[in-house]
């Protein structure tokens, strides 16, 4: 490993998307985020980069449409109300098969909501969002070190499947400022791209990108492939960190900054005797159910903090399909859950299951 | 294993989240694991600004702090909100300047500066929050002094270097303050 | 015996899906004439909006990109962002470009993209079956505007070409018409210099076309070029309004 410097997590994934080999970024500021923008603004020049501040978020995302079209690697980021605007986009991408990163630090909604973390967007993230079946890759980072390293992954997942990867982190991760590391070298693969329209020079035939079919049987067809091609990811590239989970007396279900207070909420539970597990899924699409199912009977209960109403827990409860009590806790509106309350909400589960 | 839990606490502006920052950067040269998160608002100036710092030799767990080992405060409400979350044993800084009230804890060791009005006389207010560093890093050891002053040319713009020996006499007032 | 008129090798030999006596087609026939007379089919882009030119991304033989509603400017500026010795261009109709689509539009051009846009204005939704465009004139009957368009009710039609002149960041802003072959002469004209612009680097150009749409005015072609010259000439007058004198 390399260079150690500390940064906020907006920067690393900022820094990580330069060195994955993104020279092209389309972005309209919004909090808590803009610090990507800002060093996108700084940086890209440096590298003979591209940095567009959009007049929107619909023009930022059809920017990255239109660049992956010609065979570039992109990124835009935005926080939740700009994520919506960008689902147009995004359900295009999925339909046209293009590569490309998003990026999503959320915040607490509905509507304009707040600027403190949340993660009410998972649905959003990972049942579709804009129009049609599809799929996005959503990568869900818990350290600024780990933002990085999916930052890096993310570009190679989009130009390995011609698929729209998304980090999905919340505004605590986005502004906290932690240690990272960064390799010399990335490993970026370079995928050739031979579908891309950078003209035709007379040589080929000419390549459309295109997310339309009129005939049905046409547009099946391209259902079907899409599909198996997420069929293809579900399989390779679901990502999952589990701990603690032998033996435990009940396994808690947590993404992001929320899965780091569990791990504090594991160490003061076991000076009172209760083994605390943990599932962190890293990837939020494809969902580790695996994951789930091997441990599936060796808790007494499962519980699902979530900063939202519940979202998460209901694809805990379809990976497990019956065979534990899955709970759960959660906070909103920018609220976040506090290790006593986890502790209080993990006693009590127990107290009941006894 | 070593852990220090830090709170800073105060207006926007007075160099709080900067305060933050440093102390972070320095954990990091000296080798141990850190996080520093800010509390965001829309407000860039002039609301109220508190910091969360962790700085261990082992992992940090979560970033978001729900009781700390120290505190420093730079206002009275910053007072009110957070001493109920220092630790038994931890310890309290307080700019004794501009907070109006005593702490009521009497588990925990108490530092009152007048942080403020000191800055005042060297002749640059805002080093302030750096006199309290000052007394936090003497009281608990967990930065070294020069990788203090590392983190201090490391962080600033070059245009500001010519304030560092400033700034680190500020360190030292609030080192040997008693 | 000598060929005297040939499909330009920029068109696929496919057939379009225009209805008869729109002036669609000839704007695509023109868009390539250019292509060839300038050697730029190999390094050019087409991005194709929404609306009846959905498809054309299957009549040009170069590479094309197919846009949602209105973001043509903004997928051209990824596109030409990332090969900028590509030619770009991107065709939009009046409901993509002036309503859904203003912003990109605007912006686009105000930022100067060296893109070239060319701009199908026939005052209708022509693909949806005939609502009210931005661009439909006072008095028009349309199906969202059934007893004409009223100014009290649905306010006045927009005037693209006048409104991009004011940006400092248009370069090359003329409208031209297709309802009778002198003024295809001159539409084509202004194609290719919009291309030269391109090609020259200088910045964001824009050809507007008064095209027709009988089927959804409910006239027969002739008819329908003959309103082009009676009810929308005095809106939309043609001309440059940009770039007249440069040099490309």
């Amino acid at each position: 490993m390399g260079e150690k410097m500390l940064m906020k997590g907006n920067e690393a994934i900022a820094e990580a998307a330069i060195r994955a080999g993104c020279r092209f970024y389309f972005g309209y500021p919004i909090t808590p985020q803009s610090e990507i923008s800002h060093y996108m603004a700084r940086k890209m020049p440096e590298v003979n980069g591209t940095f567009i501040q959009a007049e929107s978020e619909v023009a930022a995302i059809n920017m990255v449409y239109g660049a992956a079209s010609a065979g570039a690697r992109v990124l835009t980021t935005s926080s939740s109300p700009g994520i919506s605007l960008k689902q147009e986009g995004l359900s295009y991408i999925a339909g046209a098969e293009l590569p490309a990163v998003i990026v999503n630090i959320v915040r607490s909604g509905p509507g304009l909501g707040g600027i403190l973390p949340a993660q009410g967007d998972y649905f959003q993230a990972v049942k579709g969002g804009g129009h049609g079946d599809y799929k996005m890759v959503v990568l869900a980072p818990a350290s600024v070190q780990e933002a990085y390293e999916l930052t890096v992954e993310a570009f190679n997942i989009a130009d390995r499947y011609r698929i729209a990867s998304m980090i999905m982190g919340d505004g605590t991760l986005g502004q906290m400022m932690e240690v990272v590391e960064f390799r010399d070298e990335e490993d970026n693969k370079v995928y050739e791209k031979p579908w891309a329209a950078t003209g035709t020079k007379l040589l080929r035939d000419h390549n459309v990108i295109t997310s339309i079919y009129i005939d049905p049987v046409t547009l099946e067809k391209h259902n079907l492939n899409l599909q198996a091609k997420y069929k293809k990811i579900s399989e390779n590239e679901t990502r999952v960190e589990v701990y603690n989970c032998d033996d435990a007396d009940i396994i808690v279900a947590a993404y992001g900054t929320v899965a780091r207070i569990v791990k504090n909420v594991i160490k003061t539970a076991e000076k009172e005797g209760i083994k605390v597990g943990l599932i962190r899924p890293v990837s939020l699409w494809p969902f580790p159910e695996k994951a789930f199912q091997k441990y599936a009977d060796v808790p007494k209960a499962f519980l699902t903090v979530e900063m939202s109403a519940g979202q998460m827990v209901e694809d805990v409860r379809l990976s497990l399909n019956g065979r534990n009590e899955v709970h759960f806790y959660g906070r909103m509106g920018g609220m976040i859950p506090a290790q006593s309350e986890i502790l209080d909400k993990i006693r009590e589960i127990l107290r009941e299951a006894k | 294993m070593v852990l220090q839990e830090i709170i800073i606490a105060g207006f926007g502006g007075q160099g709080i989240l900067s305060a933050g920052r440093l102390l972070a950067y320095a954990g990091m040269l000296g080798n141990m694991n850190v996080s520093w998160l800010p509390s965001y608002g829309p407000e860039m100036r002039g609301g109220t600004a508190n910091c969360n710092v962790i700085i261990t030799d082992g992992q940090v767990g979560s970033p978001i702090l729900n009781s700390s080992t120290s505190l420093i405060v730079m206002n009275t409400p910053s007072l009110a909100k957070f001493e109920s979350f220092v630790e038994p044993g931890g310890i309290i800084v307080i700019d004794s300047s501009l907070v109006d009230r005593k702490c009521t804890r009497n588990d925990i060791k108490v530092f009152e500066i007048p942080a403020t009005r000191i800055a005042s006389e060297m002749g640059n207010q805002v080093f302030a929050n750096i006199i309290l560093l000052g007394k936090l890093v003497a009281e608990t050891n967990i930065i070294s002094k020069e990788n203090f002053e590392l983190a201090l040319k490391k962080t600033l713009p070059p245009r500001k270097h010519h304030l560092i020996p400033e700034e680190m006499k500020a360190f030292e007032l609030g080192m040997n303050y008693n | 015996m000598a060929i005297v008129m040939k499909r330009p090798h920029a068109l696929r030999d496919v057939p379009t899906t225009f209805c008869p006596g729109c002036t669609h087609g000839i704007i695509h026939r023109m868009i390539a004439e250019c292509l060839d007379e300038l050697d730029i089919e190999g390094k050019t882009i087409g991005i194709s909006p929404v609306g009846c030119t959905y498809g054309n991304y299957e009549f040009f033989n170069c590479d094309m990109v197919q846009a949602a509603h209105g973001r043509a400017p903004a997928v051209a500026t990824g596109v030409k962002r990332v090969n900028p010795d590509n030619v770009v261009f991107a065709y939009q109709g009046d409901g993509d470009l002036a309503a859904i689509g203003m912003a990109e539009i605007v912006h686009a051009a105000t930022r100067g993209e060296n893109i070239t846009v060319i701009f199908a204005n026939n005052t209708v939704y022509g693909m949806t079956s005939g609502q009210m465009a931005p661009t439909t004139i006072l008095g028009q009957v349309t199906q969202t505007t059934p007893f004409g368009r009223k100014p009290e009710f649905h306010g006045f039609p927009i005037r693209v070409c006048e409104l991009l002149s004011t940006l400092d960041g248009a370069t090359f802003v003329e409208r031209v018409s297709t309802h009778n072959i002198k003024n295809i002469i001159n539409a084509k004209k202004a194609i290719k210099k919009a291309f030269k612009v391109q090609l020259a680097k200088k910045g964001f150009s824009i050809v507007e076309v008064l095209s027709t749409c009988p089927t959804n005015w409910g006239l027969n072609p002739s008819e329908s070029l003959k309103r082009i010259e009676e009810e929308l000439l005095p809106v939309f007058p043609l001309g440059n309004f940009k770039g007249k004198d440069l040099e490309v």
